[in-house]
């Protein structure tokens, strides 16, 4: 599988990102400056996390702003994939690629831990490696996770198999107490209609290998990989 | 020509950093603020001296970048 990862001035995970698709890969991803206006022809774009812009007005607005953004939705137009996390998440929203938008956490806190996720469609390009039910951990690390859009939007994204994964406690109820920020019906990553765009807060690139603590994250880059065999 | 820009979130948006302001208000002693909501104010120089241009550039401006118009509104005071 070919890749490429999108670094920000202030992106911070991105070195984790081209980790972890180099080693579940087994192919070095191309490096994308944010500066660039062309990227490879690849089967997956990531927008990792951190800060880009310094957040800047709002988080990812200056990033969905960058002279790669053009590649990318064309990327994303040809039907190519594209993983956002955590501020890529952010960015897509701000892009318009993926419905909704990231609010400061309900608690006004930067949350830093690893929380418990439901995979709630396991039929998707990013999520098929799961079961449908699997209750896997991801960390977290933001202060502006808090998923909000319209009723409309939600009823669509519910009705329509978008919402991938959604925070729960360690017995799959999607709980308030299982929901770190706040984000509305404990959303935590969601896909566009077509079905090649997914965007989520949690890290899947931060548990990979034992030597991190787990492996739950290596499910959702062996999903693409199923998905282009 | 200035821009001055204001940024608020739409009714029905929850706003925590409002609802945080309001609850340190009440802790100073400050009572009966019912509800807080803040936003950003922005203001722009602009080379532009003919001012239905310069409100429909500002305009266009806060489509594009200076407003999220999922979650934000914003109202143009040109002077």
């Amino acid at each position: 599988m070919k890749s490429a990862v999108v670094t920000f001035p202030a992106s911070n995970c991105d070195r984790d990102m081209f980790d972890a698709l180099e080693k579940i890969t087994g192919q070095t991803p191309h490096r994308i400056w944010h500066q660039d206006c062309e990227i490879p022809d690849v089967d997956v774009i990531a927008l990792p996390g951190g800060f880009s812009f310094g957040d800047y007005l709002r988080c990812g607005a200056m990033a969905a702003r960058s002279p790669a953004i053009k590649a990318i939705r064309d990327h994303a137009d040809r039907g190519g994939n594209v993983i956002g996390v955590c501020n890529g998440f952010q960015v897509l929203t701000e892009m318009g690629l993926l419905p909704g938008a990231l609010m400061r956490n309900a608690s006004l806190k930067f949350v830093c831990k690893t929380v418990q996720l439901k995979v709630e469609n396991a039929d998707s390009t990013f999520t098929n490696a799961y079961g449908k039910g699997d209750v896997i951990d991801i960390p977290v690390a933001h202060h502006d996770g808090n998923y909000f859009a319209d009723a409309d939007t939600l009823a669509e994204l519910e009705d329509t198999g978008r919402i991938a994964f959604r925070y729960v406690n360690s017995s799959g109820e999607a709980t308030a107490e299982a929901n770190p920020n706040g984000s509305q019906h404990n959303i935590a990553g969601i896909m566009n209609k077509r079905g090649n765009i997914l965007g989520m807060m949690p890290h899947p690139e931060r548990l990979i290998e034992d030597a991190q603590g787990g492996t739950d994250g290596r499910g959702f880059f062996e999903s693409i990989i199923n998905t282009l065999n | 020509m200035k821009a001055r820009v204001h940024i608020t979130l739409k009714n029905g948006v929850l706003d925590p950093q409002g609802k945080a302001i309001q609850h340190a208000l009440d802790a100073l002693g400050f009572e009966g603020v019912d509800d807080v909501r803040q936003g950003k104010y922005i203001e722009l120089d602009l080379a532009e001296t003919d001012r239905a241009t310069a409100e429909a550039n500002v305009e266009e401006m806060c489509k594009k970048l200076l407003s999220n118009m999922v979650i934000e509104n914003y109202a143009i005071d040109i002077e």
